[in-house]
């Protein structure tokens, strides 16, 4: 688990085509990149992508694989748009199928989970920051229904919870799975959802649902999102080297 | 070749050539962690210098703060794509902790060891001769827990991860041992001037 490979394909830059855009929620699309040489990865690796101007101006970003390893041939990437953004704007406003994009990857040896890793798996994620613990998802529905996953979801609003008709969907029909939704400004939707932001009472709950401990806990969203999470299961007692944190902004 | 319909939107920096290749420069301060922020409270606190597996001299917070203290202004680059002009450190160079060891000629390679078990090795030369620290405070202030205090190690001129969180310990080594991230897919070295991201770059 810790001695992750990388193979030196995996670091050589390629072309991926754009071939599908998906809108998930406002302000939020999801891309399908179909790479000349797709490479099978652990769920919760990223792509970097890297986009030039005409003058030979390159930037650099890392966004997470949101598909699951056995949707072969395709990465599918979810970018939010910030305004003040170079990269993201771009990709909402201009990028379109049909468009090619340099990547390379998927990388990253720590937040990423296998059947090997076994469960249970605690997953919690702030905003986009879902993406990484989609792949896991898909993954474990795919290879792992024996491991137990709760997903604990947080959003500003109903609206605005990505991939909400799937997770709910995966919710109803997959055996050891649950999808819990912190909405900070709206109401439950869900007799079992949350209108409020993620406190420790909320964790408490959460791991209830568990019924053990996890054996791994994967955290991912902006750093005051996992700041606040990990500080608070700190206090409710969890092992620290069982949680694994990624984390973006700033 | 250039990327459909992409442009920057800032202009032409006059720091570009303080950015190193695919990194954008950043006004904030991230933060990148593998796991939770530790709690690490002064009276815990402790600093150890190894030699292989053998201790050679140990400080708790209030010694190893009575050391020399040093300034040091650095642009610093994450891996992440970020970087940040002339981040201001306080803290004790390395080669004052060896001095106060009376250690001369430590083994050529380091590893790193921190509160939360994470681990970085870097070449001994690459932390002697004035270039690196352990720094305890930034901008004046006492460092946060989120940005590595009490204390982190501070190796400017490689990426950030190098630069370690929490740190508790300083472990001298005749051969180089991979450390967290280089074990996960990182570079041995990491030169953000020579884009030494991920193994095999």
């Amino acid at each position: 688990m810790t001695d992750a490979t990388l193979q030196a394909g995996h670091v050589q830059w390629q072309e991926a085509v754009i071939e599908r855009i998906e809108r998930q929620t406002e302000g939020v699309k999801s891309f399908l990149l179909r790479p000349q040489t797709w490479r099978s990865f652990r769920a919760g690796q990223h792509l970097d992508l890297r986009l030039t101007t005409p003058d030979g101006y390159q930037t650099q970003r890392s966004y997470s694989v949101a598909s699951a390893p056995g949707f072969k041939g395709l990465y599918e990437l979810v970018v939010e748009r910030l305004d003040d953004g170079e990269v993201s704007p771009f990709f909402h406003d201009v990028a379109e199928v049909g468009d090619a994009i340099k990547i390379r990857g998927p990388i990253g040896g720590h937040f990423a989970w296998g059947p090997e890793d076994g469960g249970p798996l605690l997953l919690i994620g702030g905003g986009s920051g879902v993406a990484p613990l989609m792949s896991i998802v898909r993954h474990r529905a795919a290879v792992g229904r024996d491991v137990t996953v709760v997903l604990l979801h947080a959003a500003r609003t109903w609206d605005d919870v990505i991939f909400r008709e799937e997770l709910i969907a995966r919710d109803a029909t997959e055996a050891n799975f649950t999808l819990l939704l912190s909405l900070s400004r709206d109401t439950a939707r869900r007799p079992q959802d949350f209108g409020r932001r993620i406190d420790a009472s909320l964790l408490n709950m959460t791991l209830a649902r568990l019924g053990t401990a996890p054996r791994l806990t994967f955290a991912c969203g902006s750093n005051a999102f996992v700041e606040a999470v990990t500080g608070h299961l700190l206090d409710i007692g969890l092992d620290p080297r069982t949680i694994r944190t990624e984390r973006f902004g700033g | 070749m250039a990327t459909r319909g992409f442009t920057r939107k800032t202009s032409p920096a006059d720091y570009a050539d303080r950015i190193p290749p695919g990194q954008s420069r950043t006004e904030g301060f991230p933060v990148l962690s593998a796991g939770p922020t530790p709690r690490v409270s002064l009276g815990d606190w402790s600093f150890t210098l190894k030699i292989g597996p053998r201790p050679m001299m140990r400080w708790t917070w209030e010694e190893f703060t009575a050391l020399p203290q040093t300034k040091m202004t650095r642009d610093i680059h994450c891996v992440t794509k970020w970087s940040k002009l002339n981040t201001p450190w306080r803290g004790v160079l390395i080669d004052d902790i060896l001095a106060e060891a009376g250690l001369a000629l430590p083994p050529d390679y380091t590893l790193a060891h921190s509160f939360d078990g994470y681990s970085t090795n870097v070449p001994t030369a690459d932390l002697i001769g004035g270039k690196a620290m352990v720094a305890t405070h930034y901008e004046g202030k006492p460092l946060t827990p989120e940005h590595g205090g009490p204390a982190r190690l501070l190796v400017p001129h490689l990426y950030f991860w190098k630069s370690a969180k929490w740190i508790n310990a300083l472990q001298f080594l005749e051969r180089d041992e991979a450390g967290f991230w280089e074990l996960r897919g990182y570079h041995i070295y990491g030169d953000p001037w020579r884009e030494q991201r991920y193994r095999g770059d």
